[in-house]
């Protein structure tokens, strides 16, 4: 339970030592409330390994310039290490080429990036955008605002009871109006691994593009855009290891090329006059004003950390934490999971019968137990599951079979402090 | 296992008993002022409706969904505004913000068994969700602490 002292690092179980792997996270040492902290809010942020603490920290004690401007010997490094963290993102998303890496902030300012450059100059009156039922916020409203400015209609592929998006009615929502079909890798609310690459081919056949948010996918391991067949993928580093404020798009070259720049500003333009403003090329027509230099030496290191643990091992590791903690949740009498989805990220959405999720949060927080209760920034998600919010619990790398067996636990504490309000029988 | 203080305090037995069974809650017909307030953070919200055709609170009822301590807050409220003229139940609503805030005592005996709150910043906004809404009812009053 959580309040037993540290967690022993468990062998045999796991493909890897997970308890000297636990070292390398700075964060994990520390006790919330007297108690030791079990941190099962990783689908919200993902601790940062010391190797990023120390490559931001880096880029402020010794690259500390700014890229792609000085003549001196800073700035070239400084800019070798940025563009040298572009090539990472690119093998880690299994891109074609560097310049259809674009840094961001995240993969808000990313889908935005795309909504607004591509979709500006792409959506009409009368014409669609796709999203589905499963969509983070990020996913929706940037879709939902270029739809209502440029007179489009938004429509919604719903999800299924267990969580699944209800791929029998993709066809019929796509049409020759369609020009963009967003969608998320992982349902951040459910942990759903969607069928992307599904998806995409039926999209294509009806002439949209492609956006896909992979936020919660990377830090799972590395994607394959070609695969997935996708036009644009977007995720942020810190849901991967990474720093806050960093972030990759990547966009097909062909469409980047010709979609118009979106914020302008230094950095991003090869001369400039009163009568005309000549673009620089992929992917820096993008990347107006000082990049987050920091961050993106950050993102290096955590693509460089999650390769080196194996995304095979990792994988193995979170299904492993998955199933023990659908099984402990499930045998608890007064917890119920939403959905189950076949192909599924490690993480769990349920309720405590009769308590609210925001009331089992408190609880939780107070054994030590870090969980996300709330709507998950997905309220159309919500309105389908007929509740306003769910407990989320959501694992990572450095979480032990202990913490789940911690969060069963703490669940009895909010069971002792509000009764056991079941209707299970 | 024991639970631990802070927790006691915040789930009092008065705030669970009007969670599990709330005062005044559902529709209010005739009602002469009403607004709903919601919680982004987790997508509750709460209707208030007054009936107060003289200027002083006949009924007051509320509807939606949210957490104990909204829900214990808004049931709480509504017992707390019986006969109050609605100058006065804004000034309850000062009070009650006040108290949440350590500045002042609970305007209530009920309304103490907020005080657990105190511990716990994050909740505050639960604790005041039906008050935001009595006062986008009655239309007055300054800003509430929204968190």
């Amino acid at each position: 339970m959580a309040g037993s002292g540290a967690t022993p690092p468990e062998t045999g179980a796991s493909p890897y030592d997970v308890g000297a792997l636990r070292a390398d996270f700075p964060a994990l040492d520390q006790r919330v409330h007297g108690r030791p902290l079990v941190y099962l809010d990783n689908a919200s942020t993902t601790l940062k390994p010391r190797a990023v603490v120390e490559a931001v920290r880096r880029a402020f004690e010794r690259e500390c310039a700014n890229v792609h401007r000085g003549s001196h010997a800073l700035s070239a490094a400084a800019t070798e290490l940025y563009e040298g963290a572009r090539a990472k993102a690119r093998d880690f998303l299994g891109a074609e080429r560097e310049r259809e890496i674009v840094f961001v902030r995240g993969t808000t300012e990313a889908i935005n990036l795309v909504a607004q450059s591509y979709g500006r100059s792409s959506v009409g009156p009368g014409d669609e955008v796709l999203v589905t039922e499963l969509e983070h916020h990020s996913n929706f409203v940037p879709w939902k605002m270029l739809c209502d400015e440029r007179g489009a209609a938004l429509r919604v592929l719903p999800a299924g009871e267990g969580g699944e998006l209800r791929l029998d009615l993709l066809p019929g929502l796509l049409g020759p109006t369609t020009r963009v079909v967003a969608v998320s890798h992982v349902s951040n609310a459910l942990g759903t691994v969607n069928p992307v690459a599904a998806i995409a081919r039926l999209a294509h056949e009806a002439g949209a593009v492609v956006v896909v948010d992979g936020a919660q996918a990377a830090a799972h391991g590395p994607v394959d855009v070609r695969a997935l067949g996708c036009d644009f993928y977007a995720f942020s580093a810190h849901k991967a290891y990474g720093p806050t404020g960093a972030g990759v798009l990547y966009g097909r070259e062909a469409l980047l090329e010709r979609m118009p720049p979106w914020q302008g500003g230094g950095d991003m333009v090869l001369s400039v006059s009163e009568a005309k403003v000549r673009y620089r090329e992929l992917p820096y027509k993008f990347e107006a004003g000082t990049p987050n230099v920091a961050g993106a030496f950050g993102l290096a290191a955590a693509l460089d950390y999650l390769g080196g643990v194996g995304p095979a091992r990792v994988a193995a590791h979170e299904a492993a934490l998955l199933e023990r903690a659908t099984r402990a949740l499930s045998a608890l009498p007064n917890v119920r999971l939403f959905a189950a989805p076949a192909r599924r990220a490690p993480v769990v959405s349920f309720e405590v019968e009769g308590v609210h999720p925001h009331d089992v949060a408190t609880v939780l927080d107070r054994e030590g137990v870090a969980l996300r209760g709330g709507h998950h920034c997905a309220q159309p998600l919500m309105r389908r599951l007929g509740v306003a919010a769910t407990c989320r619990a959501s694992f990572a790398l450095y979480n032990t079979f202990d913490e789940v067996d911690a969060l069963a636990a703490a669940i009895g504490v909010v069971t002792e402090a509000f009764g056991c309000r079941s209707t299970k029988g | 296992m024991p639970l631990d203080e802070g927790l006691k305090s915040l789930y009092n037995a008065l705030i669970l008993e009007h969670d599990r069974r709330p005062r005044n809650e559902g529709p209010l017909e005739g009602a002469t002022h009403e607004a709903s307030e919601d919680n982004p953070l987790c997508g509750d919200e709460i209707t208030v409706r007054l009936s107060a055709p003289a200027g002083a609170v006949d009924a007051a009822r509320f509807e939606g969904r949210g957490c104990a301590l909204s829900r214990a807050s808004a049931s709480l409220m509504t017992e707390a505004l019986a006969g109050k003229g609605l100058a006065e139940a804004l000034a309850l609503a000062d009070a009650f913000e006040a108290s949440l805030e350590g500045r002042a005592p609970a305007p209530s005996a009920g309304l103490e068994a907020f005080a657990g709150v105190r511990d716990f910043p994050s909740r505050v906004g639960c604790a005041t969700l039906a008050w935001r809404a009595l006062r986008g009812a009655i239309g007055g009053g300054g800003p509430a602490p929204g968190r």
